[in-house]
């Protein structure tokens, strides 16, 4: 059945499929957001035991997701998984840096003869929260401002900048792309422990992450508002009939002019993240998360629509328009993309039992006596 | 396809070695622990009895400590095939890449859900529910196993897959065959049931201490007697499987097999090598003996590798420089068809720029030709096909001594058990202790084995590793080994300090 399906069709399927777990992650980030909040919010050690043990539930799902999404483009996208992760060097191994020290946090932080000390992995935390979040914007920023690199007849990768991939950080678009993830994260981040947390004795603490909510929210506006706007006026990157790529003028703007729905994703999230923040930031609700997060999903799958449909290079190269990478040119055999499309069915399952795990888990609210780390 | 910078090729590989090396020393211990948390949890929820309910709690407190520097080496080499071998990545991802997604799907999101239930979960899920959890984690974890290994073993032995000339990468023809090749079903079998015996050893090592220690006396009597049970089925277990394994290096990876027994001429009947020391400094074709001392066992390798007492088992020099009365293929022509085919390659992919048809065709016809032996047209010598002898030689050794070894000790312990002396069996005690560390370093020889036997080869017969990495300086690779090397260690020691302290703490503390 998806074997009669023809090739551009699975391509599609595919991007639209990595972008909703690179979408999901966004979503996720509220661990690390709330991670670079730790030392604002929580002044006693039982309010920073609440939130790393509120966080510590969740920490492994971001995690996963994130591990997903890099063997998702590896089995369809295996020339972008090779170009960029070979090529970008630098930038791919500092965020994994970030997430190496975290994923041991958590665990040891408040553990006795830890080595290193609560502060060294609390640290950890807001590193991973920090620079690993911001660098992945920045790595997102280059599927429109392009990259450093030129293709073979080997496919095989040149990188023409020597920071390899660190350059990216550099530019205004991508650095706003990643200050706007990072406190939009740490929004999500307050919106979720806010929704988590009992604060019977610790009403400061409550008031504190509603106060950041907000605030964060603030900072990350002036960089949105930057990213739509360069949208409007940049040039991009468009490929003919051919597959030819050549620079288009207003060619994101025009992509979502092109794709009302996916307009319409980008409006309605944004309009859904500020409902969440307004709920959690202003008044008394606690279920802004499930506002703030599916509209998180929702622009970020605009953003990634926007980069990959509508005869767009999704990982254009600045130095060599003809190595951009398409859908069409970076995807994996027909066979392979019909095979993992069969397993990609089995992930209304997967995430059937999380949402199932995460009620039974979070029926109740995590008071002082939930705390274990 | 450029020039080759060793310098990078070797700053790489030793990269993943480090990496993995030290993943490696974290999963065995989640792969088989896991499943021991489920069957005391299991008693603990048939039995009703708290000890039982505190003795889970205390080795699941292990548990996280050592999953979660498993899972922080774990994240680093899912993407190292990107950044490290993005050449291999383009030229295979199309098969290899498969795997590793299907395995972010169907097994880390298990394990990664189910864990939080498992370890916050007690007051808060069912008892059903969470012991239902703790057997999802268990499952989940040797899923991950699953998948990774038939990626791996899809490197041993590459099947189901075509070469195709236009996009000049492999591609996938048939997933089944990758799934269930006879390689990739040894390589699963082996690795889990030796990693029950390490996390065996593991929970056998921590109650023996305690027994020295003559501190929580009950508890360890209980733990080891589950321990030994499983420890003793996996032992055996592992031996076959092991078997089963040089079965199959012996029909698909003969220079492996030649090399990690140390077999330099071929023979009908071959005899192995029961105990023996390598001649130092011996290369292929010089004519030194191999061995400086051996004792061997008739026919033995005949057995092992073809189950047949006298069939013909090829050694190295068979390999590398033919022969002709068992129709091997000397390596210098293999060599000299590969270099064909990548010249009619690069003649076909010229032409086509060219639009010449014809002369398209013509390559092609030429190309598929000598197709099968692409590979070997990068290799400067036929001597270049051999691989490290002496260390998959020792390796090897070392793991089929320690097989057998444990086999033993669980026979030993399980006695003891049962006519409950082991209190006084000091000498038990000790050798309990040493288990683990015996049994982990048996477990990272067998991967050195696996993966430094396959050298000079990415892909087995198919792409060479020196032509499978990122087109980088050698410094970038160098600096972020030698982080690695520094972040790694200090995690690990962090890890063993906490761990160490955890026991000493012992189960009242949790
Ligand atoms: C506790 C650990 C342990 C023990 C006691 C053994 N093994 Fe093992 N062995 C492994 C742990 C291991 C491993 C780490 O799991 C490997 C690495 C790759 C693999 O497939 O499994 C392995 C690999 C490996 C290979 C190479 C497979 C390949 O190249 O694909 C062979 C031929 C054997 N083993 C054979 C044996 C035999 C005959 C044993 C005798 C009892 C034995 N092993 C015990
Ligand atoms: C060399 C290739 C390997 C890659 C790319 C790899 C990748 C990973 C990744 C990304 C994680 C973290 C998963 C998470 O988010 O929870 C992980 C953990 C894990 N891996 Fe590996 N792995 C490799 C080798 C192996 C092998 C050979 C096995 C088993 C036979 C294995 C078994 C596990 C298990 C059980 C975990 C769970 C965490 C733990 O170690 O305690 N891995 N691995
Ligand atoms: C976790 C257990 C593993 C250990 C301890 C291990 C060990 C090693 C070692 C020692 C090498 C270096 C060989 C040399 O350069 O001489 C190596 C290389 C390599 N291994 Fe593994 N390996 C493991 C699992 C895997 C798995 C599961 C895969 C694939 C799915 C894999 C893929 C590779 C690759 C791509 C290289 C680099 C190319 C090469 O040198 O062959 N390894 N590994």
């Amino acid at each position: 059945m998806i074997g009669n399906l023809d090739t551009a069709t699975l391509q599609q399927i595919w991007w639209i499929l990595c972008s909703v777990v690179g979408s999901l992650f966004l979503f996720l980030n509220f661990v690390q957001g709330g991670q670079t909040l730790l030392w604002q919010v929580a002044k006693s050690d039982t309010e920073k035991s609440l939130v790393i043990n509120s966080l510590g539930r969740k920490w492994e799902l971001t995690f996963t997701t994130l591990v997903l999404f890099g063997g998702a483009l590896f089995a369809a996208f295996p020339k972008f998984y090779a170009t960029s992760f070979g090529g970008a060097y630098w930038v791919w191994m500092l965020i994994l840096f970030t997430f190496i020290i975290q994923a041991v946090s958590y665990e040891y932080r408040k553990k006795p003869n830890n080595l290193l000390g609560a502060k060294t992995y609390e640290s950890f935390l807001f590193i991973n929260g920090s620079v690993g979040i911001l660098l992945i914007g920045a790595a997102i920023g280059t599927f429109f401002t392009g990259s450093n690199f030129t293709l073979n007849d080997f496919n095989n990768v040149t990188w023409t900048n020597p920071l390899r991939g660190v350059e990216a950080a550099f530019s205004l678009f991508n650095l706003s792309m990643g200050l706007f993830l990072v406190f939009n994260a740490r929004a999500l981040g307050a919106m979720y422990l806010v929704n988590n947390i009992n604060f019977n004795g610790v009403p400061e603490l409550e008031a504190r992450l509603r106060k950041s909510c907000l605030t964060s929210f603030l900072c990350a506006l002036p960089f949105l508002l930057y990213i739509v706007v360069s949208l409007i006026f940049i040039d991009g990157y468009g490929t003919d009939a051919n597959g030819v790529v050549s620079m288009v003028a207003n060619k994101y703007i025009g992509n979502l002019l092109a794709m009302p729905v996916v307009l319409g994703l980008l409006l309605v999230g944004l309009v859904l993240v500020i409902l969440g923040v307004t709920r959690t930031g202003l008044g008394n609700g606690t279920t802004g998360i499930w506002f703030g997060g599916p509209g998180t999903v929702l622009v970020g799958l605009a953003i990634l629509f926007t980069a990959g449909f509508n005869n767009t290079a999704f990982y254009p190269s600045k130095v060599d328009l003809q190595s951009s990478l398409t859908i069409y040119n970076a995807s994996s055999s027909h066979y392979t993309l019909t095979a993992m499309t069969y397993v990609a069915m089995v992930i209304p399952v997967v995430v059937g039992y999380i949402a199932y795990v995460w009620h039974v888990m979070d029926f109740r609210k995590l008071d002082t006596d939930d705390i274990k780390y | 396809m450029g020039e080759i910078d060793l310098g990078t090729v070797n700053w790489a590989r030793a990269q993943f070695t480090l990496t993995a090396m030290y993943h490696w020393l974290f999963v065995p211990i989640t792969l088989g622990l896991s499943f021991l948390c489920a069957f005391f949890e299991t008693i603990y929820v048939r039995t009703g009895k708290q000890e039982w309910k505190n003795l889970t709690k205390f080795w699941m407190t292990l548990f996280g400590i050592n999953f979660a520097i498993g899972v922080a080496t774990g994240i680093i080499m899912e993407f190292e095939f990107g950044t490290n071998w993005s050449n291999y990545s383009w030229m295979v991802g199309d098969i290899f890449g498969a795997p590793l997604a299907i395995e972010g799907i169907v097994a880390f999101f298990l394990e990664a859900t189910f864990f939080a239930v498992m370890f916050f979960g007690w007051e808060r899920a069912s008892k059903g529910f969470h012991l239902f959890s703790t057997w999802m984690v268990a499952i989940g974890s040797n899923l991950s196993a699953l998948w990774i290994l038939i990626a791996n073993g899809w490197m041993q032995l590459p099947v189901g897959m075509a070469f195709n000339p236009d996009s000049a990468r492999f591609e996938m023809e048939n997933i089944w065959e990758v799934i269930f090749s006879s390689v990739a079903v040894a390589k699963f079998t082996h690795t889990t049931t030796s990693s029950f015996v390490v996390g065996s050893c593991f929970v056998i090592a921590v109650s023996s201490w305690y027994l020295l220690k003559g501190r929580h006396v009950d508890m360890a009597k209980k733990s080891i007697a589950v321990a030994s049970v499983f420890g003793l089925l996996s032992g055996i277990a592992t031996a076959i499987t092991g078997d089963e394994s040089a079965f199959a290096n012996g029909h698909y990876q003969p220079m492996k097999m030649a090399g990690y027994e140390g077999l330099y001429k071929g023979s009908k009947g071959a005899d192995i090598v029961a105990l023996g020391v390598l001649t130092s400094g011996k290369k292929v074709g010089d004519g030194q003996e191999p061995f400086a001392f051996e004792i061997t066992l008739p026919k033995g390798l005949s057995l092992l590798a073809k189950r047949e007492l006298n069939a013909f088992v090829p050694g190295i020099e068979d390999l590398v420089y033919g022969n002709e009365e068992e129709g091997i293929m000397p390596a210098a022509e293999k060599i000299a068809k590969g270099k064909l085919a990548i010249a009619d390659l690069a003649a076909y992919k010229a032409a086509g720029k060219a639009g010449d048809e014809t002369a398209k065709a013509e390559a092609l016809e030429r190309f598929t030709v000598n197709q099968p032996y692409m590979g070997f047209g990068y290799m400067d010598s036929p001597e270049e096909i051999v691989p490290p002898v002496a260390s998959i030689y020792y390796s090897f050794h070392y793991m089929v001594y320690a097989g057998t070894a444990i086999i033993l000790l669980m026979l030993l312990l399980l006695r003891s058990t049962l006519k409950n002396t082991l209190v006084d069996q000091k000498w038990l005690q000790v050798f309990g202790v040493f288990s683990f560390f015996m049994m982990l370093l048996s477990s990272e020889f067998g991967w050195v084995v696996a993966e430094v036997g396959r050298q000079p080869w990415a892909i087995q017969d198919m792409l060479p590793v020196k032509m499978a990495t990122t087109n980088i300086a050698s410094g970038n690779v160098a600096a972020t080994f030698f982080i690695f090397l520094a972040l790694f260690t200090v995690l690990m020691i962090a890890e063993v300090k906490i761990m160490l302290k955890q026991i000493n703490i012992g189960p009242e503390g949790v």
